[in-house]
């Protein structure tokens, strides 16, 4: 619990010295918050003395001192007021910048993170720590001025107390420890139940989500019943964690309202004695119960303050993982690609994931500059890997991939990206207008954008939607089927007029009619070397010649005639005969 | 004087107010869906909506503006809907007068101990010193046992009658005729059930306790200084009636700064999923320094928002000590100078300093809980109004039982549209034999998922009759109908369950052996071998521990399981791994079977193999018959089945 406490403080420390000035804002107005409370209830303590008492006697004060006092009350309650401005609106000033300055610090390590890393890290995680654990991490810094300003506060009390009367003050010594740990107590009691009801919020959403996701199986199944009865256990799981919780808060918010009245209430006992010996005078025990007042509710701030340390805590250490991520390789000024065509080579290549997996053990083959190539091979026998080792996405681990006689690792990486474009199965659309999905830097004009749009077969779905090119992609936009979202992915890599285009299983949810086409098409208006991974006999069909990819290797390289000889390459592709047909029947 | 009490919802952010964390809404997401409008031939792993753009739920998803004063009529309807609201409701309304009332008791001590036991004619009476002290302190802490019996009364009431409300908007939702439902829309509705019903529930913890506690502090304190001297209510209320609208101000300009937080929020978290999701094509792309620069703009823009929003909520938070400042000074003078003409004394002048304090928090939480009501009562409007839509399709008691066996199906011009939408399917007459196997193809918003959706009875005709196995679909019990006729969506939809659990849904009371049975009758039992614990392993939510091909053959298990003489199968448009859709196909062929089956074909080489093809264009049959039959007819299926063959086979 210590190390926590220095850890956490040293966290805080860390946030708050990058904005010194705003900080210093928030603890002076803190100060002067504390100096004014301790302050208001002397002056009350004061004006109980001298104006009010002598008011109903046959000598009272004169309306100018009057007017004195209750202009000093006033003062002190402008006082407090801006003292109050100032300190919270400094120390959200304070954790909004530190938060601003942590994501984007997350967001750099995110764009500049290797491709393993963000394949490793689920993406819920990753959007977490830009999220949740930024929160989580600076959380403390708001009640930070605060605490210490309270702090300040009791200082300020047992001096104005003991200043008073020794007696009074040992009642403020048993009063505010026991109001700290009742406060304590409750946190601690409450903290699990809290967590309980916030996990049974989250069971009841997830059902709902589910179920209503599922309403077609639900309906057709007739499981309404069913459904009704899961929802109703969590739904009564999370009422019963819910009164859990209010019975907590039932008992301990009224007793923490309570521990200062009685507190005042002792005072008045004592008091009255006091005042009676003539110890202390009946404006002084006014200001003592003033002050009780007052500090009950900034004594718990620092409870809050405790409790969001050990949070803090683990969420920086979240982070600092993040932080610690080294980016990928720089990119370097390489060697720039001859004019024209250019062919693809790969030498003796392999690569294995970090755990040990050999996805390629020497793979070689050569595709020449203008041709079509489809790269067939059974599911995880590395198409993709195959494919992102052109694009820089991987390095090899032995070998060599070279683009018109360059090896990649020697290109410039601008001229790279300029000559290749591959396409994912998976896409990735931005939250921006179709046109901006298209060409992702502005730097082509809409014609061209319109051309490739044709090309992809994308165009006609795009001209029917209201706002054609302009319309916007994403949640508060379009939604666009799979087959649709791959054929804008398309057109982003036809934009940038390829020398080299790299299709991984790019058209899968594309209809086989449209994808045809497309291929088609692409054959006919681009002069681009393509590879092309094939799932689809028809996209087989199209190619120039086949890749067969078998046990990390090119296992064979030919006409898709002459691969069918090979038992291994004619059971792959008698399975994408999608329809079960015997394969001969297929052919003709 | 006394700050704002913190609010008991949010007890981890010290000073922060409730509002200060934004949440996200998830129902604001709209959709412009290109729907039947797209082009020819388009396909995709989304589920088409051949449904037109009628909304059968509009009234259910519409976000009705808040009307002023639909409050009362809310809350009748909610009375209606859950009356155990008001079960014990005296009792716990007098306990709270209770404890508000209990709150006067310190100042009232100090007057009276000032007053009477100090400053009287006898000077110090310490025998009533003990008492005053002793009744005082008696009265604390009886309001301390109201304010706990009340709290937790109030939720007990408050959250059986939620979870009561959410099972039955639950239950309700299942009910309704959702053949359309799409992602939004679904989204829509599980907010009804999630977040808003929950923000009915932070009003229950919170804004409840709130309205009856708080007007009746601020009530008995103005009444205590009344009782002291009329006068002194008048400065008081005189002095605080301009808090009022500067409070109300600041609050609507923080609630609106708020919203713009929220949606700022929202850019941080799109701007970072670009740099998550799109990782890949930002890389092979070369996009990082303008993803990093979006993502930055994005920061700068949620910053400057959140330190806007910021200002009011100080504003809001420095309230109450302006005006406490402003009431304490304004009593004191008022005391000082007039107390002895309006028949006061020292210790009730004293007494008033500690009772205006009282009233300044409630004041400022009434402020704050006036919105969090409004948001309350906007989402219990959008649950009621989802309990009031009656379902469309409601099933007969008793009904007719279908026969054992392949089943026919008849359909006498029938015609569909969504309420108040253009007609979806038009005039459709045809007769299939029970035991044939029957392909319909079509367009994206021909109307061919709405029939096989009809043939489900997930929504029923608007005109004709449709006919099964001899019986008016209408006519039949929803068991014989769930049993005897089954669809298979396209993405094999599983429960976060087992496996064997999942297919179990087929038939209630199957034994795992009739499980394994229906697996070995499609010839899958290999299949379920290779699965890590057989039949045990969990298919994770919605089943995404499996492939989406997997997923499908669970499907076809679980309608196995079930044997139905009318099998409906939505085929899939997505890529399946060879391996899983050779297994698929067979097993296919092995539950069609001595079935009548009706397959929403995606892929033509269906159609080739089924004895009847329909082609559906504009919500009508255009064309119909065997496959050698269309091609020959050289019409519209001849064209579709050219386009194909052309690009796949003929090289």
């Amino acid at each position: 619990m210590e190390a926590v406490f220095t850890r956490g403080l040293r966290t805080v420390w860390r946030h708050v010295r990058d904005e010194p000035v705003t900080f210093t804002l928030a603890l002076i107005g803190a100060s002067i918050h504390a100096a004014g409370v301790v302050a208001t209830a002397w002056a009350i303590g004061r004006v109980t003395d001298e104006l009010i008492l002598p008011a109903f006697t046959t000598e009272p004060a004169t309306a100018r001192a009057a007017l004195g006092g209750a202009l000093l009350l006033v003062g002190l309650g402008v006082l407090r007021a801006s003292s109050i401005l100032l300190r919270r609106y400094s120390a959200g000033v304070t954790s909004f910048r530190v938060r601003a300055r942590l994501r984007r610090q997350v967001g750099h390590t995110l764009v500049h993170a290797p491709l393993e890393y963000h394949r490793d890290t689920p993406a819920g995680q990753l959007l977490a720590h830009a999220d949740a654990d930024v929160q989580a991490s600076t959380e403390v810094l708001d009640p930070v001025p605060f605490s210490i300003g309270v702090v300040l506060l009791i200082g300020f009390s047992l001096a104005s107390l003991l200043a008073v009367d020794p007696v009074l003050t040992a009642v403020a010594l048993v009063l505010f420890p026991a109001l700290a740990v009742l406060n304590r107590i409750y946190t601690d009691r409450v903290h699990g139940p809290v967590a309980e009801v916030q996990e049974r919020i989250g069971r009841v959403s997830r059902i709902a989500h589910e179920s209503f996701d599922g309403a077609l199986v639900v309906k057709t199944l007739g499981l309404a019943d069913h459904e009704r009865d899961r929802m109703a256990t969590a739904a009564d799981s999370l009422r019963e964690a819910r009164v859990r919780v209010g019975r907590i808060r039932g008992t301990f918010e009224p007793a923490i309202d309570a521990l200062p009245n009685l507190g005042i209430i002792v005072l008045a006992l004592v008091g009255a004695w006091r005042i009676d010996s003539g110890a202390i005078e009946i404006g002084q025990l006014v200001q003592a119960m003033a002050l009780f007042g007052l500090l009950a509710f900034p004594v718990r701030i620092v409870g809050f303050f405790l409790q969001e340390l050990p949070r803090s805590v683990v969420a920086t250490e979240r982070l600092d993982r993040v932080f610690a991520v080294p980016p990928g390789p720089p990119e370097g000024v390489g060697v720039g690609l001859p004019d024209g065509p250019v062919g693809l080579r790969f030498d003796d290549v392999a690569f294995s994931w970090p755990d040990g997996t050999a996805v390629l053990a020497g793979a070689t083959f050569e595709v020449a500059p203008g041709e079509i190539v489809a790269l067939v091979g059974a599911t995880g026998a590395g198409k993709t890997t195959l494919c992102e080792l052109v694009v820089r996405l991987l390095d090899p681990d032995r070998g060599t991939v070279s683009i018109a006689g360059v090896d990649v690792a020697d290109l410039d990486p601008a001229a790279l990206r300029e000559a290749v474009a591959l396409v994912f199965q998976e896409t990735f659309l931005f939250a921006d207008p179709l046109r901006t999905n298209i060409d992702l830097n502005d730097t082509v004009d809409l014609q061209a954008v319109q051309a490739a749009a044709r090309t992809a077969h994308a165009a006609g779905f795009i001209e029917a939607v209201t706002d054609g090119y302009d319309a916007l992609v994403g949640e508060r936009g379009l939604t666009l089927s799979g087959g649709q979202r791959q054929r804008v992915a398309l057109a982003r890599a036809l934009v940038r007029q390829p020398r080299l285009l790299l299709l991984d299983d790019a058209t899968s949810a594309v209809d086989p009619v449209v994808e045809a086409a497309i291929l088609a098409d692409l054959r006919r208006e681009l002069a681009a070397t393509t590879l092309v991974v094939a799932h689809r006999l028809s996209t087989i069909r199209l190619a120039d010649r086949v890749l067969f990819l078998d046990g990390g290797r090119i296992a064979a390289s030919g006409r898709h005639e002459e691969l069918l000889a090979l038992p291994a390459y004619e059971r792959i592709v008698a399975a994408y005969e999608r329809d079960g047909l015997p394969s001969g029947e297929a052919r003709p | 004087m006394t700050p704002t009490d913190p609010t008991p919802d949010d007890l981890s952010h010290g000073d922060m107010a409730a509002v200060s964390r934004p949440g996200r809404r998830d129902d604001d997401v709209a959709t412009i869906d290109p729907g039947p409008a797209g082009p020819a031939g388009q396909s995709g792993t989304g589920q088409p909506h051949d449904t037109g753009d009628a909304d059968p739920l509009a009234e259910v998803l519409g976000e009705t503006p808040d009307e002023p004063g639909g409050a009362i009529s809310v809350l009748r309807r909610a009375l209606g809907a859950s009356p155990q609201l008001v079960r014990g409701i005296r009792t716990t309304v007098g306990l709270a007068l209770l404890s508000a009332g209990g709150k006067v008791a310190v100042p009232v001590l100090i007057q009276q101990v000032l007053d009477r036991g100090l400053l009287g004619p006898d000077g110090f009476r310490p025998g009533f010193v003990w008492s005053a002290v002793g009744i005082a302190a008696v009265v604390v802490l009886g309001v301390m046992v109201a304010s706990r019996a009340t709290y937790v009364r109030l939720v007990a009431i408050a959250e059986s009658t939620l979870a009561d409300l959410r099972e039955r908007t639950f239950a309700h939702i299942h009910r309704l005729s959702i053949a359309d439902l799409d992602e939004t829309r679904r989204g829509v509705l599980t907010s009804r059930v999630t977040s808003d019903i929950e923000t009915i529930a932070r009003f229950a913890q919170w804004g409840a306790v709130a309205w009856i506690v708080n007007p009746v502090v601020i009530v008995v304190v103005l009444g205590v200084l009344a009782l002291y001297a009329w006068q002194l209510t008048v400065v008081v209320v005189a002095v605080l009636v301009p808090m009022l609208p500067a409070l109300r101000y600041l609050q609507r300009r923080q609630l609106a700064a708020y919203d713009r937080v929220r949606t700022q929020v929202g850019e941080t978290l799109t701007a970072v999923s670009e740099a998550v999701m799109g990782a890949p094509v930002v890389r092979a792309y070369g996009l990082a320094q303008r993803t990093e620069g979006r993502l930055g703009a994005a920061i700068d823009r949620q910053y400057r928002a959140e330190t806007r929003a910021l200002r009011f909520v100080t504003g809001i938070f420095s309230m109450s000590d302006l005006f406490g400042g402003l009431v304490v000074g304004a009593v004191v003078f008022a005391g000082v100078t007039w107390g002895a003409s309006w028949g006061l004394d020292a210790g009730s002048v004293v007494a008033s300093i500690f009772l205006v304090t009282l009233i300044i928090g409630p004041i400022t939480e009434l402020n704050e809980v006036l919105d969090q009501t409004q948001t309350a009562v906007a989402g219990w409007r959008k649950v009621l109004d989802v309990l009031d839509t009656p379902p469309e399709v409601v099933d007969p008691e008793p009904g007719v039982e279908l026969a054992r066996g392949a089943l026919s199906v008849e359909a006498v011009g029938v015609g569909f549209a969504y309420r108040g939408g253009p007609p979806v399917l038009v005039d459709i007459g045809l007769h299939i034999a029970s035991g044939t196997s029957v392909a319909v193809v079509g367009e994206t918003g021909s109307g061919k998922t709405t029939f096989a959706k009809l043939l489900v009875r997930l929504a029923d005709p608007t005109t004709g009759e449709l006919r099964i196995g001899g019986a008016p679909l209408g006519d039949v019990a929803a068991d014989s109908r769930r049993a005897r006729i089954r669809m298979v969506p396209q993405d094999g939809f599983l429960f976060d369950l087992t496996v064997g659990e999942n297919v179990r849904l087929g038939r209630p009371g199957a034994s795992d052996s009739d499980v394994l049975a229906a697996f070995d009758a499609l010839d899958l039992q290999w299949w379920v071998d290779r699965l890590p614990a057989g039949l045990d392993t969990p298919a994770g939510e919605r089943g995404e521990q499996l492939s989406v091909g997997e997923r499908q053959l669970v499907a076809l298990a679980r309608a196995q399981l079930a044997d139905p003489g009318l099998l409906i199968l939505d085929e899939a448009t997505s890529a399946v791994d060879p391996e899983t859709e050779q297994a698929l196909t067979s097993a296919l062929v092995r539950l069609a079977e001595g079935r009548t089956t009706l397959s929403v074909a995606h892929r033509l080489s269906t159609a080739e193999r089924a004895e009847l093809i329909l082609v559906f264009d504009g919500g009508r049959i255009v064309e119909r018959g065997a496959h050698h039959e269309l091609v020959a007819a050289d019409g519209r299926y001849a064209e579709l089945y050219r386009s194909w063959l052309g690009s796949t086979r003929d090289r």
